[in-house]
């Protein structure tokens, strides 16, 4: 499976670096290693979800509980959460770093992601979540410390969506 | 069997732990018995308080969390059952109030009113502890047991569709928020 393993690993240690003890998943094709690496790793706690939306009350909890977390998932899985980014983490002023696979975007192959793709970027910018797209793999330390500081100081989600260029290895 | 007084009957216990609702009436009626700090409300996000309290006893394995559920929000977010399941936090009770109604928006039969059986659901998920009550004597003994107990535990307590006057509180949710964390930061402290 082309999933960058050494991209997947930059991003997991980059999130080690930043202090997150928690992550919530929800698991898709190019997640596959980050979320094996947080299974692995004794210090993470790895919340694997029924649907995506329960990682914005898992993460309320971590941040009521003085952990920081992220919450993996797909661009989809975004979609399926927005109810509760809105009526949860930007009604109460959580912080969330979501970490959200861009699928169907260019180069993809899977017909089926191909409306996500189309939308996510206008969604992400008509809930005034600020975000980035992780491409390169020298700013990902950068942009996921950058992201996790936002996130904490603003007291709001914050995305970061990982493109087929740093997740797809072909 | 009322909602209020399954509240009041536990209220007394509650000191110690920390403790997730859902909005609507439970809310209303946990703060109208009086607020405290240990107390957060979930005004929105139907379905997410009972993943709030999860969050917090992964988080907080020692600490005593309690979630006050209800039949819709339960209803809305029934992967979240078998997400607590797989988990199982020791210290974590989720009570879910049936009333078989939407009651804070005018009362619209929900699908336990037509059988669906939320304790079937709750055991099938893998919950290991899971009972339904019916009145207040059997509720207080069911929820003080699963306190002193060691396991995750469902209780569906099924209760008669009737609510506050007023839903609105004079706390704002921020200042429940801000209050609710400031809380559990002060308990790792001490």
């Amino acid at each position: 499976m082309p999933v960058s393993l050494t991209n997947s690993r930059l991003i997991f240690d980059a999130l080690k670096e930043c202090d997150i003890r928690l992550v919530s998943a929800l698991p898709e094709t190019w997640l596959v290693h980050l979320i094996r690496l947080a299974d692995e790793d004794r210090e993470m706690i790895l919340v694997r979800l029924a649907k995506e939306e329960e990682g914005v009350g898992i993460s309320a909890g971590a941040h009521f509980a003085g952990l920081k977390s992220a919450m993996l998932m797909q661009n989809h899985g975004f979609l399926a959460s927005i109810n509760g980014i809105v009526s949860f983490a930007h009604l109460y002023r959580i912080p969330l770093l979501m970490l959200v696979s861009y699928r169907g975007s260019l180069g993809e192959r899977d017909p089926w992601q191909t409306q996500g793709g189309n939308i996510s970027e206008a969604i992400l910018r008509a809930l005034a979540i600020p975000y980035f797209c992780l491409d390169a793999p020298e700013t990902v330390k950068k942009r996921i410390r950058q992201a996790q500081t936002l996130a904490e100081s603003s007291l709001q989600p914050v995305a970061l969506l990982l493109t087929r260029d740093l997740m797809w290895e072909e | 069997m009322l909602r209020i007084d399954c509240l009041r009957s536990v209220y007394s216990e509650l000191e110690n732990c920390l403790v997730v609702t859902i909005m609507g009436a439970v809310a209303a009626e946990l703060h109208s018995l009086g607020h405290r700090p240990n107390f957060f409300y979930l005004q929105h996000a139907m379905g997410l308080a009972s993943s709030t309290g999860l969050g917090l006893a992964l988080c907080l394995p020692e600490q005593r969390v309690i979630v006050f559920d209800g039949d819709g929000s339960v209803l809305m977010n029934l992967g979240g059952l078998s997400t607590m399941a797989r988990y199982r936090p020791k210290k974590l009770v989720h009570i879910v109030f049936d009333n078989e109604s939407l009651l804070s928006v005018g009362g619209f039969p929900t699908a336990t009113s037509t059988g669906t059986d939320l304790e079937g659901i709750a055991r099938a998920s893998g919950i290991p502890r899971v009972a339904t009550v019916r009145s207040v004597e059997n509720f207080k003994a069911a929820v003080t047991d699963a306190m002193h107990g060691n396991e995750l535990t469902t209780i569906i307590a099924k209760v008669e569709a009737k609510g506050p006057a007023a839903y609105v509180t004079d706390l704002s949710l921020l200042e429940n928020r801000f209050q609710f964390r400031r809380h559990i930061q002060s308990l790792k402290r001490s």
